[in-house]
């Protein structure tokens, strides 16, 4: 299958703290892949990478083969392709639903206004947000915001979707219609490559599971395999400690 | 008596006190919103994160040292002292009598700016890291960033401040006295000169700057209650559609 995204020897050190080491990886298209690992293991930094919100160290980031890392690349072009979706929601505050998932169409991308609001509304009955168009941020609650946030990344129609941790800042009622958007979204054949603590989301939702573990990929392979027959040790300790909690 | 040289004085040279009053007004309003641009602008530039190439960088480095140098001059010194300098500096550079109005305008707006660029840095800076991430993550670059999302934030958050710098502007005014600009304060020396009531000119003097900044005042709150708009929201129904639509896609 096509690469879309391949990375390589990627490293990223936050002065002398190494986070990222030498990390090796790939998403094909129509691939949802969960990164999953205890805090700071590097997962989010890893994410965040991906779409230059952090600038490695080293390594290269190739997207459909091209390394974004090039200082020819255009990035902003770049970011266009991945949307990305935060564990803060990060809506703009000073627009309405509708005006969060337009604003980006028409001022990055020059779609015309009729255009980006038919775009818009079309993500926002998907994500089933189509009712609070006039509703400002402030007035949502995590679990709309959070499908906002993602109606507002799906608008700018992006090859990949970038999830970093999505559910982690929202009340336990509100992560079932989060994680539910996002089923129906892998199911759509979308592009995920998703950051998450929601082991059962993972397992039902991923076509590969990679487990990092202090800023290396310790496993990767199919949810199965990792969640019912892990390889490495480390894996399983973290499994055995994260699964005991539910 | 007092009363009476104050009804008489408010009497009979009223049009003076008004046209002072009209020119402190006209040049602190001018002033406020030359000041406020040239902080936004300031600001903006100042805000911008450092680049990678070399050549970049030492632009980038060299503008921000001319900025800072304009912001620590214009708010480490007196009014009343750039006004001179400034005034009289140019007649003597430039050998022409520059007209005293539009140095005035210009000494209120620089001066503004220098406390504005602060205070729209401040603004900027308080607006959550979130907001800046999201808005590059859709693929934004600075200044889109700054001008659809961060900046309308940012003046909400500094709207008081800048009701502030233009209540100071309305007061500060009076200083341009010293370059003869004929505003308010001016204006009621002349007043108070002609008849030697230096206490009823001045009165009544005040009494026109409070009613001035408590307008102002008053004015910049109801537009603050205005822009944080309505408490409530409508939801969207199928009869709604056409009009809630319109009406939201025009706030961008």
């Amino acid at each position: 299958m096509e690469k879309i995204i391949e990375v390589q020897h990627l490293s990223k050190s936050f002065g002398t703290n190494e986070v990222l080491k030498d990390i090796n990886f790939s998403v094909s298209k129509g691939e949802v892949v969960c990164i999953i690992g205890s805090s700071g293991s590097g997962k989010s930094t890893l994410l965040r990478c991906i779409n230059l919100l952090e600038k490695p160290s080293g390594g290269n980031i190739l997207y459909k083969g091209v390394n974004i890392l090039d200082d020819k690349h255009d990035i902003f072009a770049y970011r266009t392709k991945m949307g990305m979706v935060f564990q803060q929601f990060n809506l703009f505050n000073n627009h309405n639903v509708l005006g969060n998932c337009m604003v980006g169409q028409i001022k990055v991308l020059k779609r015309s206004k009729e255009e980006a609001r038919r775009i818009a509304m079309n993500y926002l009955k998907v994500v089933g947000m189509d009712q609070y168009v006039n509703a400002k941020p402030k007035q949502l609650s995590g679990g709309q915001k959070q499908r906002v946030a993602i109606a507002r990344a799906l608008s700018m129609e992006p090859d990949v979707m970038l999830f970093d941790e999505p559910t982690s800042a929202l009340d336990p009622e509100m992560v079932g219609e989060v994680l539910k958007v996002m089923k129906k979204l892998a199911e759509a054949g979308l592009t995920m490559l998703i950051v998450t603590h929601e082991m059962e989301f993972a397992r039902e939702v991923a076509d590969r599971v990679v487990f990092m573990d202090k800023g290396v990929i310790e496993e990767e392979g199919p949810p199965e395999q990792i969640f019912n027959n892990p390889v490495k040790e480390r894996t399983r300790e973290f499994l055995k400690r994260t699964l005991e909690k539910m | 008596m007092s009363l009476e040289w104050i009804v008489k004085i408010a009497t009979r040279y009223w049009p003076m006190f008004l046209r002072g009053a009209g020119v402190t007004l006209y040049i602190s309003i001018i002033g406020t919103v030359m000041g406020f641009i040239i902080g936004i602008i300031v600001g903006v530039i100042r805000t911008i994160p450092i680049p990678d190439k070399l050549y970049k960088k030492i632009i980038l480095k060299s503008i921000n040292a001319v900025l800072t140098t304009y912001v620590e001059v214009f708010r480490g010194t007196p009014m009343i002292v750039q006004a001179m300098v400034i005034y009289y500096g140019t007649i003597m550079t430039f050998g022409i009598d520059v007209n005293r109005m539009f140095a005035g305008i210009f000494i209120v707006s620089i001066n503004t700016g220098a406390y504005m660029a602060e205070i729209v840095r401040g603004g900027i800076i308080s607006v959550d890291k979130g907001q800046f991430e999201a808005a590059h993550a859709i693929g934004m670059n600075h200044f889109q960033t700054m001008a659809y999302v961060v900046l309308p934030q940012a003046i909400r958050n500094i709207l008081p401040a800048t009701g502030n710098e233009f209540v100071i502007n309305i007061k500060d005014t009076s200083v341009l006295n010293v370059i003869s600009v004929t505003e308010l304060y001016f204006q009621t020396s002349s007043v108070a000169g002609i008849n030697f009531r230096f206490f009823e000119a001045f009165f009544i003097a005040s009494v026109i700057y409070f009613i001035m900044t408590f307008t102002v005042t008053r004015i910049l709150r109801y537009i603050e209650k205005k822009l944080d708009g309505p408490e409530n929201y409508t939801m969207y129904t199928e009869h709604l559609a056409e009009e809630t639509a319109e009406t939201a896609g025009r706030q961008i």
